[in-house]
């Protein structure tokens, strides 16, 4: 057991902002770099939400019966790049809407999710392993706050790939021609429809992996309400960090950060209005946005496909 | 062929759907027809049944119609679930301040209240696309949490009932302000604004010159301004409209449902309804058709729970394979020309579409 | 019809109505596996197994919605349930009320619904538990094995059941350890895990060494106290296994007494409607309602004697935890000296203030 001799007073907001901006961004970041990907090459993904869902799941439930989460991490990769698929390929036929597929897709994967985690809500998988960064501290705190996710590095990595395939490859370009203009991107000799099936399906697991996190570390649990709609907070998230992956790092970072606000002001006794707080990141985002664009100057970054078939 | 297709395509779709759900129940052991029985008989078998069908499809018709009305103009909302809450929040409030109206009166205050804090919530998005190009589907999706927030806000602050401690809610709404059901039966009187509703934007969209000018922005927006079409105002009309429709929903769901504002104010109708509008392809009078259907698969969840032990989230499961199965099917119109001979043209333009 | 026919016939029938099963419908707001305040019912529940003559169905994930009518109509004509036990609080108004309304021959029992005499209908039956008693109990544990002084409990809301729940608690841990402080932070609904998490976390970072909550299911923080190694006691359901290390009592409910005694009763020809039930049936410690959780593998041996010996004290009604004088974190006097409120007062459940010893803010 661990003596905690005094708390930290106010230096406690700073450490639990940090934790949780390390810990409460995993998720937003595995599925908006997703759905960057995704919308990058010009279709949109409304049910991530769903795959969350069953990545966490599904990461869950095989890290429970193999005893290695990392295999459930892969597995849940696996499921999301199959909804992710199912999704491509659904959109890709003509006159289904991409909105409409996005919200049956939360319905599918969620039920899906429910229905196979019913028996997984009691035993305790084992978690993800802990890197420890917070061994030179004496203070407890710090120490936690400091034991990070390998899936925390994972994330940036990937942000920081996104980025340089989106810059620098040749199957970078080819999404954001895609994406960008379906008719020029054809006209180019590329083959549009596969290269965002190839996008989204990549996304899908992108964000199937984020759930992962959700149930094998913070908080830990395969629970009905763990997700409460970050799946969807996630696609807003791309459009505040103008569909560029670093930027939807940081945005991450931000709205896991601001996600322990509440809670940590709370445990130093700064109460009252906790719903409209909770909300600040919504309205923040929606101000930005609405300061921001313009309708006849597409909204810098923002990729001339999206919304058109 | 058209009219045939009409039917016979969602048709075929929710066929194969449950085809494949039945797949689904035999590879648990669960015996698909005894499934399939329960669900027609628990949702369609018998009066009992069809009334639990009708009240659960009354908030969908009007769900519906927030996303239908406007992406007839041309664009997409799915803020539903926010003007419901507010539509609700304006419906409490009115009812509360008017307490001494008459019944008749009041209702027409809280419709009233409700249609103009849903509709302005939509049109807001409306107008943030076509003014200022913010995604309506962006911008619905934040306003549905600030939603949410501030009925939580409202709900244990000003408006709040001290004597509703365990869970908090707003006063209740005196008995004249209730909107009852129909007699001998469970089925409350929002049923009559959801089909209401259905019917007039039906009309509305189809029979008027406003319907007409709006389809047409709806199409083309270039073309509707260089016509001389006000574009930017029938959208917003539009959003208004819709708007307007959910929020009646959360009236009905605080006059007929609870009799006050809770937090039940937040119940999903709303995403289900854009469902509905989508799977209807935004026509009024078929979301009347696929809101009973979805009420009455809702409506069966809990015999298959009770009956065949099966969990909670198997209707989930079931909804979520029929809605892929008719999006999909969406594609197969206009394949099935077995019929008509094709010329030339029509084969190349089926070929570039696919 | 000479009178030993007449017997003969009503004999018959008894044997008759004895003979089919006694069909019971429970509903409950969210899944029944959650580890926390319906698999508390759900468990009551199975205890019905015990009696040949009942039939028990139930309906999880119901929500607080007309959702509700419905399904507990369904139970009524297309399972044939004669009782109805609704679980949660927002089932009651108006959805159990109307039903009741609806079906007269129908006995409803609702969990801690707020029964006005002359408004409600008579076949409506409340049972609840008093569950302060067992907290009081569990906060001792922490009291005794805090060793910076300060508790953590994460609540959903500032309602008057949660905030008995923290009053008691912290009684509990000041009557053996009068400089500890329970730190309350609010989640703001009753089911929001990574929440939950959050505070749970921060609580250990501000040096809180014991943690506790009332919300849907506190497995989170019981999880979130095992891993950061501090100590956790339980609400509502045994979750000792969630915490081999650090889990030390925890305040459960043992619905199977209510609903076994209520199925006995009916089973009996007794009903609600005439009274031949209690309107209001509620229990403490005393009557099996609520329990301690087994003890956790650090509770000491003396330990366990201080509380076995609260326990009895309980019992036998000499140790009274609503006692003044006491009072509230603000200074001001909530029981005045010499008054003394039993756990059944209904004072009690419209309790808006947090005792002395308590950080944090009645109103949320």
């Amino acid at each position: 057991m661990q003596t905690q001799p005094e708390g930290l007073g106010a230096w406690g907001i700073a450490v639990a902002l940090a934790g949780g901006a390390m810990r409460g961004s995993i998720p937003y970041m595995f599925v908006s770099l997703g759905e960057c990907l995704t919308e990058k090459s010009g279709k949109i993904n409304l049910g991530m939400e769903g795959v969350l869902l069953m990545g966490a799941m599904t990461a869950f439930a095989v890290s429970d019966i193999t005893g290695s989460p990392w295999l459930g991490v892969m597995a849940a990769a696996a499921v999301g790049m199959l909804l992710g698929a199912l999704h491509a390929w659904l959109t890709q036929q003509p006159a289904v809407n991409d909105v409409a597929a996005g919200i049956a897709m939360i319905v599918f994967g969620s039920g899906l999710a429910f229905f196979f985690g019913k028996r997984f809500v009691a035993p305790m998988a084992p978690q993800l392993p802990l890197l420890d960064f917070g061994g030179w501290s004496r203070v407890p705190a710090i120490q936690s706050a400091l034991r990070i996710s390998p899936l925390f590095f994972v994330g940036i990595a990937a942000a920081f790939l996104l980025h340089w395939i989106f810059t620098r490859t040749s199957w970078g370009l080819k999404v954001r021609a895609a994406g960008d203009d379906t008719q020029a991107a054809r006209a180019l000799g590329i083959n549009v429809n596969a290269v965002r099936f190839i996008a989204i399906t990549i996304g899908g697991g992108l964000a199937a992996a984020g759930g992962a996190h959700l149930t094998l570390y913070f908080p830990g649990i395969w629970s009905e309400g763990i997700s409460g709609g970050q799946g969807l907070m996630a696609v807003a998230l791309v459009i505040f960090a103008k569909w560029s992956p670093r930027r939807c790092l940081a945005a991450a970072l931000l709205f896991g950060g601001a996600q322990a606000l509440g809670p940590s002001l709370q445990s130093l006794g700064v109460n009252g209005y906790y719903h409209l707080f909770n909300a600040s990141p919504y309205l923040l985002t929606l101000g930005v946005m609405i300061a921001t664009c313009t309708p006849h100057r597409r909204l810098a970054g923002m990729p001339g496909a999206l919304g058109k078939k | 062929m058209k009219k045939a297709e009409a039917v016979l395509v969602p048709l075929g779709a929710m066929v194969a759907g449950l085809l494949v759900f039945g797949l689904f129940c035999a590879a648990l052991g669960v015996n698909p027809f005894l499934v399939y029985a329960s669900i027609y008989k628990a949702g369609f078998g018998s009066w009992y049944s069809w009334q639990n069908t009708l009240v659960r499809a009354s908030p969908l018709l009007l769900g519906a119609l927030c996303t239908a009305i406007p992406a007839r103009a041309g664009i997409i909302v799915i803020g539903n679930e926010g003007a419901i809450i507010v539509g609700g929040l304006g419906a409490i409030w009115a009812g509360l301040a008017t307490p001494s109206l008459p019944p008749f009166l009041a209702l027409t205050v809280m419709t009233f209240a409700a249609m103009l804090c849903g509709g302005l919530w939509i049109a807001a998005e409306v107008a943030l696309q076509h003014y200022r190009g913010v995604s309506a589907v962006i911008s619905g999706l934040l306003l549905n949490y600030l939603a949410i927030a501030l009925m939580n806000q409202l709900i244990e602050g000003p408006l709040r009932d001290p004597s509703s401690f365990n869970s908090p809610a707003s006063y209740p709404l005196a008995p004249s302000h209730r909107l009852g059901s129909f007699a001998g039966t469970h089925v409350h009187h929002g049923l009559i604004f959801g089909v209401a509703a259905c019917l007039l934007a039906w009309f509305l969209i189809d029979r008027t010159t406003f319907g007409f000018a709006m389809k047409i922005g709806g199409g083309n927006v270039r073309a509707a301004q260089l016509a001389g079409l006000p574009v930017g105002r029938l959208v917003v009309i539009a959003g208004l409209l819709g708007g307007a429709c959910a929020g009646i929903a959360g009236m009905v769901e605080v006059a007929a449902v609870h009799g006050r504002a809770n937090e039940s104010l937040n119940a999903g109708y709303g995403y289900s309804g854009i469902l509905v509008a989508f799977l209807s392809r935004q026509n009024p009078l078929v979301i009347v058709l696929v809101s009973l259907l979805t009420g009455g698969l809702l409506a069966s969840g809990g015999m298959l729970q009770r009956a065949h032990d099966l969990p909670d989230a198997t209707i989930a499961v079931l909804q979520g394979i029929l809605f892929l199965f008719i999006l999909l099917s969406d594609t197969f119109y206009g394949r099935f020309n077995f019929t008509r001979t094709k010329t030339p043209e029509a084969r190349a333009a089926h070929a570039n579409a696919a | 019809m000479t009178r030993r026919e007449f017997l003969a016939v009503s004999a018959a029938a008894a044997t008759a109505r004895a003979s089919e099963p006694l069909v019971i419908g429970f509903i409950y707001n969210g899944p029944k596996n959650d580890l926390g305040y319906n698999q508390a019912h759900a468990e009551g529940k199975q205890a019905l197994r015990a009696l040949p003559f009942v039939r028990a169905v139930e309906e999880a994930s119901v929500p607080e919605t007309v959702a509700a009518e419905e399904s507990m109509r369904d139970m009524i004509f297309q399972d044939g349930a004669t009782v109805v036990f609704a679980t949660s609080f927002g089932h009651f108004d108006p959805f159990t009320i109307d039903m009741a309304r609806e079906n007269p021959a129908v006995q409803f029992f609702h969990c801690g619904g707020l029964f006005e005499e002359g408004k409600h209908p008579k076949n409506i039956g409340i049972y609840f538990g008093f569950i302060d008693e067992v907290e009081y109990l569990s906060g001792m544990l922490a009291g005794l094995a805090t060793r910076t002084n300060r508790i953590g409990f994460v609540a959903a809301k500032p309602i008057p059941q949660v905030l008995r729940n923290i009053n008691s608690f912290t009684l509990g841990v000041r009557s053996v350890n009068p400089r500890a402080t329970t730190r309350v932070v609010f989640t703001g609904d009753w089911v929001l895990p990574v929440r939950e998490a959050e505070a749970s976390s921060s609580l250990v970072d501000q040096g809180i060494d014991v943690l506790t909550g009332h919300t849907g299911s506190p497995r989170v923080i019981v999880q979130m106290a095992e891993r950061r190694g501090v100590f956790a006691c339980g609400y509502q359901f045994n979750q000792s296994s969630m915490a081999p290390h650090g889990f030390l009592t925890g305040a459960e409910w043992a619905w199977g007494t209510v609903y076994l005694r209520i199925a006995e009763m009916i089973h009996a020809g007794k009903s609600v409607t005439n009274g031949t039930i209690p309107r209001r049936l509620t229990g403490t410690l005393k009557d099996e309602f609520c329990k301690l959780s087994p003890f956790g593998p650090s509770v000491t041996a003396s330990s366990r004697a201080r509380v076995a010996d609260a326990k009895t004290a309980i019992l036998n009604g000499s140790l009274e935890i609503y006692r003044g004088p006491m009072k509230d974190n603000e200074g001001e006097t909530a029981i005045p000296a010499g008054k003394i409120l039993k756990i059944e007062d209904v004072e009690l459940d419209r309790m808006d203030w947090l005792v002395e010893g308590v950080d944090g803010s009645a109103k949320g």
